[in-house]
This record gives C-alpha cells, structure tokens and sequence, in this order.
C-alpha cells in the first residue's frame, strides 16, 4: 500500500480518531496504523502528535523503544527465529546459524530480493516445542535446518505464508 | 448420532499443523458422511501429544496424540469417531492413548487453576458455568471487600509472576486508598523463556482470568481493568477478545455486573515486544502510551500506579487462582503447598526434554522428582547437565542442586528463583560461559536504559565473559566479573540488571569448576 497517498492519511486519520480518547491511547493506535500498513508511515508520526498534543520527537521516542513497531516497509516476508534459553536447548544456537548462512544475511537484514528479513525474537511461548520461528503470526515449531530450507523454499516459490 | 471431537486451538497445536490437521478431519468426515462435531478447546499443556484429537464416549473422552496430518485417514480408517472404550480396533491404532483423564501425566497433577484447560470450550460461556464458573464471583459480589481481601490472605496467595508477594497484602494497600478511581492491571506480559502458563491458560479458560479481575475489582474498589498481554501471543488476544465481549453481553462484565450495582469494565491491550514491560512499573509506563521506562519505587504502584492512582497489578496466574479460592474457601486452597508457599504451582517442563508441558502440582516436590516423574529424559537422549529455573533471570543449577524442593524459601536458600515456575532443561552438550555470555547479552538487548549498572553493566559484563572465555588473565577476569555482578544486583532499579547476575554467576561457577578440573588435570598430565 502506498502510504504517501491522500487515501492513506485519510485512514490515518480515522485510526487516530477511533482511538484518541482512549487513556493511553498512543499504543493502541500505532498497533493500528502498523496493523493497516504492515509499518508505522512517517506521515503517521506526525498526525498521531499532533491528535495526542506530544512532539514528534515523543512520538517517535515511543516507536523505537519497541522492537514491534517499524518505521520502514518490510520485506514480502519477515522470519523471525527465537534466540531464548528453551529453544538454545533444543537447537536453535545452530539454527540460527544455518540461517544466516544459508539467507546470506546477519539479524536484522534483508535478502538481496528483499523477499526476506532475518529478526532475533525472544521467547515465543511455545518453550517445549523448540527451535520454534514466526513468521507473521504464525509460529512453527520444531525447526531444525532441513525444515527451515523447506519453508524458506514455500516463501521464494508461492510467495505465501504457510503453515 | 452426532460424535463429539476436540482438537485444541492453541498455539502449541497450531504451530504443530493443528489447522491442517482439523480441515483434514472436517473434510473426511464430510466424504465419508459422519456427523461430528468438531470442538476447538484449549490445551491439556501435555506438549508432547499435541496435536491431541479427543473423542466424547460415555466412559469419558479417549485421546489420540499426536496427531499429524498425514494420521487422519488411517484414524478414520480405524473409525475412530465411533470408539469406545475398550473396543479393539481402535485401541490398535497406534496413536490411541487410552481415557485422557487416565493418562498419568495428566492424572497425578493436582489441578486447581488449570481444572478446566482442554475440557471445556475457551470462549463457551455456558461451558463455562457447566464448570462452576462464576460461582466464586457470585459468591464475592454477596461479600463486603474486606472478606474477599481477607479470604485472599487467607489463602496464602503469593504473586505467581515471579515476586511471590503476597497478593492479599497488595490488595489490602488498594482498598486502603481513598481514591474513587483505582485499576486492575493484569500482568500478562509472559516474556520468560521457558514459561508458557499464562498463554495456555488465557487460550483454554479466558473467563477465569475475567472472573478472578472481577473479584478483584470488587474486593478493592476498582471499576476499569486491563490485561496487559505481549503482542507475541496474538492466539490468546483473539481468545481473550471473544470472551470479554461474551462476558458484557452476559452481564458480568461492564455496568451493573449480574444485576448489582458493581461496574467492571475490561480490556485488553497490546505489548509491543519489549520484555522489560513485564516489570511492573514499565508495563503500567507501557499502558500509559510512552516507553517502557521503569519506574523507581517508592510510590509503590499499589499507592499510586497506572495514571496516578492506586493499582492492582497481578500476573495471569495469580489472578486466575482467585476464583477457586473464593469459590471452594481459603484453607482447601492452604492446604496445598508447604511453609509459607501456599497452594499450587504450574510448572512448565521445557528445553531439551521428551514430555515437555504444564504441570500443575502443589509446592514442595523436588526438582529431580518433577523431572523423573514427567519430563521423561532429554530430547536428544544425552544426559541432563544443568536446568535453568525461574526463566532468564533464574539460576542454572547443577545436579548437586536438583533436590532442592520446588519451594519459594528452598529455592532462595541456594541463591536460585523459582519465579514464574519455567524449568529449562539442558543435556550435556551445553557450554555454560556461553550460556552465561547469552544472560548478559539478553540484558544488553532488553535492559530499558534508565539506570546505569543495568544499562552499561550488561555490556562490560559480555565483555569480561569474553575474555575469560578467551582463557585471558582469568583471576582477574573472573574477580572483575564478581563485582561487576555485586554492582548489578546491589544497584539496578528492577529486577532485569539486579537479577541478571543470577544466572551469570552461577553457569560461571559451574564453568570455572570445569576449569579447575582441566587444570588439575593439565598438571597431573605434566607430572607424569
């Protein structure tokens, strides 16, 4: 979606006057606008500053204390690989590093197709079921590197999350 | 006649096919015209034999597990969906596991919060009530605050989050303030490697969770409540979301709860991947819309908490054991548990074990006899080497210290946590400086910034690992470490620096023994 266009800002705007009464409303509606266009647009961060009467700097400050929020466009797909002790014990020390071998980037990096983002994530919940990754919301477990080159294949050839 | 399946609906299914496996099913069922029902519960918490498939029989439900896609014809094959107990066909299949209630792991835990996970439908209200829901709220909203706070006290209830403060002691501070306006806050931010309770139990029994934020509400004088949950479990957001909205239709929830003149309002609101907003003061910061800073504490946030005034904030667990509570009396409740550790535990069994999953059973058990007993050996098949208890901030302990009682006092005693009950077992192939490296790095990457022996402490603390783990100038290096750790904990505003130290020290004793023994055994080697 092109965040630029005046449609958007025109959603933006609705977002922030569903939520702007809410106390503590700033989490709620960047959830929201990260929700509608898969990243927090620059045009966002002004608008919710000024509806919530903050800076932009505030703002801003807020966004990129969480690791959940991001201020750029994604990748077609962001995988993220659980770096906490339940899924080390199980594996996920070499999985880790069998993806980043294999994608040919580091954490926090995109494939050169920018079809993948590489991301740490710690602690999925699902602790007896390890190596566990997520992408979008989906959380697969039991990842060794044989099904990992196996999903991985899925997003290059259909483009599409899967199970 | 129409069968009864379940197949839960949790993440743990879903991450393992669960979906797949339930279209499968859906879809056999059609083409073979047999007329089921097919019920999304939450889970057992036996991990293990998740996907678990049950079937509704008159003797009770027979569980198949686990089950992957490529199992169900042959299930369908066994006509499965016409099993009974005892009937050989089905007993064959190789996936036939026999009454669920009957299954061991399942049997000898001693359930109180967890009694209806995986029996009854998460976001079914009337299952609910067909399983005394509700009764310890009905039973609440005929008592004066002060009883609910007193029953609570009672009861020996300690914070299940980790802090192990007792519950009724917090309450008590709420309903003391004079404000009109106060909050419940339900810590759900389960951020701890190797703990899953809080997930399972709001993805297979949400309205405990709504029940226990109502009697709490009523017990202190709160009329607003929020549920504070990490935006890692979006499953138990959209569980949790439905069962609110059924929980306002019935009326126990919003103005005039059943028809008194009690109002509660709920909501749930989303984390945004931070871990230190589990702390309490950075999560009501978090509430607040701004980072997840820590607060310093005194005020205390019982006194003044989310937007300035006084606050109940309790873990998942914590909240969802008040319903029993009030419900079957205090004292059932003391009866579990031993010392000042009143009532039950849900442990979670994880890491590299066979049976990882969620054990509920009264404090007092042994590590070692928990493990024996459930965790059936490592997944690897390698020996047990060192379990992390109390998530990333609990204690690596080595086998001299695996009988030490699972126990709030026990595990002080020894310098460990029992904290928010996760058990993450590691086999031999573990390198503890590695390990040691890995707490002070997660430190690094989650500390909030505000205070400096957190902020910088965890840097200079990977460093100095490094050089040891480089054999550089280790005496020093290893002294260094100890008061680098001695500032941490002495200095840091919350938990995530003081405790830190926790697991640093002890996987660095227990590597250094290792040391020593290389060396003794270099010099032997020298001496021959």
């Amino acid at each position: 979606m092109n965040a630029t266009s005046v449609e958007s800002e025109q959603q933006i705007k609705v977002i922030i006057d569903n939520l702007k009464h809410k106390p503590g409303a700033l989490l709620p509606i960047l959830h929201s606008v990260q929700e509608t266009f898969e990243y927090i647009p620059p045009i966002a961060i002004d608008l919710i500053a000024k509806a919530l009467q903050q800076t932009s700097a505030e703002i801003h400050g807020v966004i990129s204390f969480y690791r959940h929020f991001h201020t750029q466009k994604n990748s077609t797909h962001r995988v993220e690989i659980c770096r906490a002790e339940a899924c080390q014990a199980r594996g996920a020390r070499e999985l880790e590093a069998w993806a980043k071998e294999s994608l040919g980037v580091d954490y926090h990096q995109s494939t050169s197709d920018r079809n993948i983002t590489l991301d740490p994530v710690y602690c999925l919940g699902n602790c007896s079921c390890g190596p566990n990754i997520r992408i979008a919301d989906d959380v697969i477990a039991r990842v060794d590197p044989k099904k990992f080159d196996a999903i991985v294949k899925g997003l290059t050839t259909a483009k599409v999350h899967i199970q | 006649m129409t069968t009864t399946l379940y197949l839960p609906k949790d993440t743990t299914t879903l991450s393992l096919e669960g979906e797949r496996v339930a279209s499968s099913i859906l879809q056999l069922a059609q083409q073979q015209n047999k007329s089921i029902e097919l019920i999304r519960n939450g889970s057992r918490g036996m991990f293990h034999l998740e996907p678990l498939l049950e079937v509704a029989t008159d003797k009770g439900r027979i569980a198949f597990g686990p089950v992957t896609p490529q199992d169900v014809e042959s299930l369908f094959e066994a006509d499965f969906s016409n099993a009974q107990f005892g009937t050989n066909s089905v007993c064959e299949h190789p996936l036939y596991l026999g009454l669920t209630e009957d299954i061991p792991y399942l049997k000898n835990q001693q359930r109180l919060s967890f009694a209806r996970a995986g029996v009854i439908d998460p976001t079914d209200i009337d299952d609910y009530i067909r399983h005394r829901g509700f009764v310890g709220l009905n039973m609440a909203l005929s008592q004066s605050a002060q009883q609910i706070v007193d029953e609570i006290k009672d009861s020996g209830l300690r914070g299940r989050g980790g802090a192990a403060f007792p519950t009724g002691i917090k309450w008590q501070t709420v309903l003391n303030c004079p404000s009109t306006q106060k909050y419940i806050v339900c810590n759900a931010d389960e951020g701890d490697s190797g703990t899953f309770a809080d997930r399972l139990l709001m993805e297979a029994d949400p309205y405990s969770l709504i029940e226990g934020m109502t009697i709490a509400a009523l017990a202190v004088g709160a009329n607003q409540g929020y549920i504070y949950l990490r935006s890692e479990y979006p499953q138990a957001k959209l569980i949790l979301e439905q069962a609110i909205k059924t929980a306002y239709t019935k009326h126990f929830l919003g103005d005039n709860i059943c028809g008194t003149e009690n109002h509660f309002h709920l909501e749930v609101r989303l984390g945004a991947g931070a871990y230190i907003c589990g702390e309490e003061t950075s999560l009501l910061e978090s509430l607040e819309g701004k980072r997840g800073l820590v607060r310093a504490k005194p005020p205390l946030p019982a006194i003044e908490g989310l937007f300035g005034q006084p606050t109940v904030v309790n873990n998942v667990l914590s909240l969802a054991a008040v319903p029993h509570i009030i419900a079957d009396g205090a004292d059932v409740y003391a009866n579990y548990g031993q010392g000042r550790s009143k009532g039950t535990l849900p442990f979670q069994i994880a890491g590299n074990v066979n049976n990882g999953g969620l054990v509920e059973l009264a404090f007092g058990i042994t590590l070692r006899q928990l493990l024996d007993q459930y965790a059936a050996g490592t997944a690897s098949g390698r020996q047990m080497h060192s379990i992390q208890v109390g998530g990333p901030l609990g204690a690596y302990l080595t086998p001299d210290q695996w009988d030490t009682a699972l126990d709030y006092e026990a595990f002080a005693q020894i310098g460990a946590v029992l904290g928010h009950g996760g058990i993450v077992v590691f086999d031999d192939t573990v390198d503890l400086s590695e390990q040691a490296r890995f707490s002070m790095e997660f430190c690094v990457e989650e500390s909030c910034g505000k205070c400096t022996p957190c902020r910088i402490g965890s840097v200079r603390g990977t460093e100095v690992i490094d050089k040891i783990r480089r054999k550089e100038d280790l005496a020093a290096n290893f002294e260094l470490l100890d008061d680098l750790c001695e500032t941490m904990t002495d200095m840091s505003l919350c938990a995530m620096g003081g405790m830190t130290p926790f697991p640093v020290k002890s996987a660095m004793q227990a590597y250094r023994a290792t040391l020593d023994e290389q060396d003794i055994a270099q010099q032997e080697a020298l001496e021959c």
